[in-house]
């Protein structure tokens, strides 16, 4: 692992260690323009359609998070629910004092990331299936703790203060425009942490734990982090879904229901890829929508999609992408490419069970 | 006086507790299954139970001896494809597949039984009417008759799993898989068995409470999944006793808490959990894991 650098060709040795197959700067060039027009949806869409698309940045930031925990730190959270619940309080109460929700979002996502420290001191006493039952004892724990202030509205919860001058239009745009930045964000970030050393060691954990412990990497520490990461992102998301139902209500913002929905899209666009939870997100919104008149069908289903994806198909639908066309939307990994060969190969294999490639 | 009957009380739910925890502890040990759906399956178990009497018109007291055996045969059926398919794959699928039958069941009772809560032999002597000793201690029949079925559970499985022969089976199949297979024993089938008699306490967990309390489908989760969780950790992973002063410390915290202040009475009970935790990880009770 520590042999591979970041320098991009060394043509004497007749191979090159790239990032990826195909110029990056293009791939960075469409991400931007989908941001940039993306940007540009409140001024000649719906806002019901914008209103849909702000749903969706809620669950793509919770499942790109929840990737980072399930699918690269081998950490299932059952609980962040919590950080959700946290971010949407961190909002109310900055609201009640009088500070702008859309400021507070910040302060939210870095404050319900404060929170996980403790929380992981918690937690990671246990191991894989009792660390899942424990985040969710937190969150219930959190949630009664929560109710107990009647200032914040107690068990019942309040309308979020705050928005009094606004006009309605404005506040859908607004409400847009943060959804759309707390997702490019995480996603941003996600992508520089994967890029970087912390990613090298949680690709390592993705793969084969025991021998990245043996390799000297550093997991609990990176586990750490990336608790703390997912925490505040968790935490922003909820910030965000705060902002987009203009109240907090306790029972809803700390519903285990957010970690099914985060862990199920994850599952079924593929753990382990920044590419999955996007795909996941894409599949959940268009079985939401279209199930939405059928009450909790949408979950049933979703979750017995994701069993079939869990058991059979382990890298999720961008697996099954990736298996055909070998494309990467964000390189984080290294390419080994010989001299003379057009297609090159991974200088690290990526599963142990990999279905042989077409074409490579 | 008060004091002195919430202590009684808290004593009695922690056999309730126990019952529920005890089918987790079991199938962790063996299988190290964290069966996520633990919860939401005592709540269908309850489910049955009510389905069950209100066709046959048996005995409330009776529903037993129908719905234990349905529920080991689901658990040894789920054990057998869903769960033993899921731990070849390894824990993380393990995790994720019951977490994804636990919101499935859950949605899926919301879908067919709405939100409604539901009781069990309500209005029944023996679920309504209690014995009081001296003055301000009352103690229902329900629940002495619920801490002595866990008793009794734990005492069997505890006996079962130590002497019988089959228990010892049991054991080997927890330590090792392969060394089972290769003197002649399906370690699959051991685990379905073991499956079937966790699931046989579920069934036992989700009727008691049923009584003691209303079931909806949200219970399983908030309710009986955290509990038996909570009581297991108090009482030390893996170890069957432990988890009986498991529910009892975590049903005392409660009563205790619900002394102070009624809405305190949940608080009190993740409060020690998260105590025991940080004080003491390896639970109260705590021996080298034994199945």
């Amino acid at each position: 692992m520590s042999t591979v650098t970041e320098t991009p060709a060394r043509p004497a040795a007749g191979f090159r260690v790239t990032r990826s197959q195909r110029n990056v700067a293009w791939t960075g060039i469409a991400a931007l323009a989908v941001v940039v027009v993306m940007a540009m949806f409140p001024y000649f869409v719906y806002a019901g359609t914008t209103s849909v698309l702000v749903q969706a940045f809620i669950v793509l930031t919770m499942a790109s998070m929840w990737n980072l925990l399930a699918g690269y730190a081998g950490l299932v959270s059952v609980g962040q629910q919590a950080f959700v619940g946290l971010g949407a309080y961190f909002v109310l109460i900055l609201a009640i004092n009088g500070i702008s929700p859309f400021a507070a979002l910040p302060v939210a996502a870095i404050g319900a990331g404060v929170v996980a420290l403790p929380l992981w001191w918690l937690v990671s006493r246990l191991r894989s299936g009792y660390f899942a039952i424990a985040t969710w004892v937190l969150a219930a724990t959190i949630m009664l703790i929560i109710e107990r202030f009647s200032s914040i509205g107690g068990g019942t919860g309040m309308p979020l203060p705050g928005f009094a001058g606004f006009d309605p239009t404005l506040l859908t745009a607004y409400t847009y425009w943060a959804g759309l930045a707390v997702t490019v964000i995480t996603l941003l970030v996600i992508y520089l942490i994967l890029r970087g050393r912390l990613g090298l060691v949680l690709t390592a954990i993705r793969d084969d734990e025991v021998a990245a412990r043996s390799s000297g990497a550093r997991v609990g520490w990176a586990r750490m982090l990336v608790f703390l990461v997912a925490g505040a992102g968790c935490g922003a998301a909820g910030g965000v879904l705060a902002i987009s139902q203009l109240q907090v209500q306790p029972s809803a913002v700390f519903s285990v229901q957010w970690t099914a929905e985060m862990g199920f899209a994850t599952i079924i666009g593929g753990l382990g890829t920044i590419e999955g939870p996007i795909l996941g997100t894409a599949v959940y919104m268009v079985l939401q929508q279209t199930l939405a008149t059928y009450n909790a069908w949408y979950l049933i289903i979703l979750g017995l999609v994701a069993i079939v994806i869990a058991l059979f198909a382990r890298r999720g639908l961008w697996g099954l992408v990736d298996s055909r066309l070998n494309v990467r939307l964000f390189p984080v990994g290294f390419w080994l490419r010989l001299d003379g060969e057009a297609n090159g190969r991974r200088s690290r294999t990526p599963r142990q069970r990999r279905p042989a490639k077409h074409g490579a | 006086m008060a004091w002195v009957n919430a202590i009684i009380q808290g004593v009695l739910t922690g056999g309730l507790y126990a019952l529920f925890a005890c089918g987790l502890s079991l199938m962790f040990g063996v299988m190290k299954v964290v069966n996520l759906a633990h919860g939401d399956l005592a709540v269908v178990a309850g489910y049955i139970a009510i389905g069950v009497i209100t066709v046959t018109h048996i005995p409330t007291l009776w529903s037993f001896l129908i719905v234990v055996p349905v529920m080991a045969a689901i658990g040894y059926a789920l054990q057998r494809t869903l769960i033993q398919a899921s731990l070849d794959r390894g824990v993380l699928t393990t995790l994720i597949v019951t977490f994804g039958l636990s919101v499935v069941i859950e949605n899926a009772l919301l879908q067919f039984f709405t939100a409604n809560s539901r009781g069990i032999g309500v209005g029944l002597p023996l679920v309504t009417e209690s014995f009081s000793i001296g003055s301000g201690i009352q103690i229902a029949y329900l629940l002495v008759v619920i801490f002595a079925v866990a008793v009794v559970v734990l005492s069997g499985l505890q006996y079962f799993l130590s002497r019988s022969k089959y228990g010892r089976l049991i054991r080997a199949a927890a330590d090792d898989q392969e060394a089972v297979q290769l003197s002649g024993a399906d370690y699959r089938h051991v685990f379905g068995i073991c499956a079937a008699l966790a699931f046989g306490t579920v069934a036992l967990g989700g009727i008691a409470y049923g009584m003691y309390s209303q079931l909806s489908p949200t219970t399983g989760t908030d309710t009986i999944l955290l509990f038996a969780f909570a009581a297991v950790v108090i009482g030390g992973l893996g170890s069957l006793w432990g988890t009986l002063l498991g529910g009892v410390v975590l049903g005392v915290a409660q009563q205790i808490g619900a002394q102070v202040n009624i809405s305190y009475e949940l608080l009190a009970g993740y409060f020690v959990f998260l105590a025991v935790l940080v004080l003491r990880p390896q639970g109260l009770t705590y021996r080298r894991a034994q199945s």
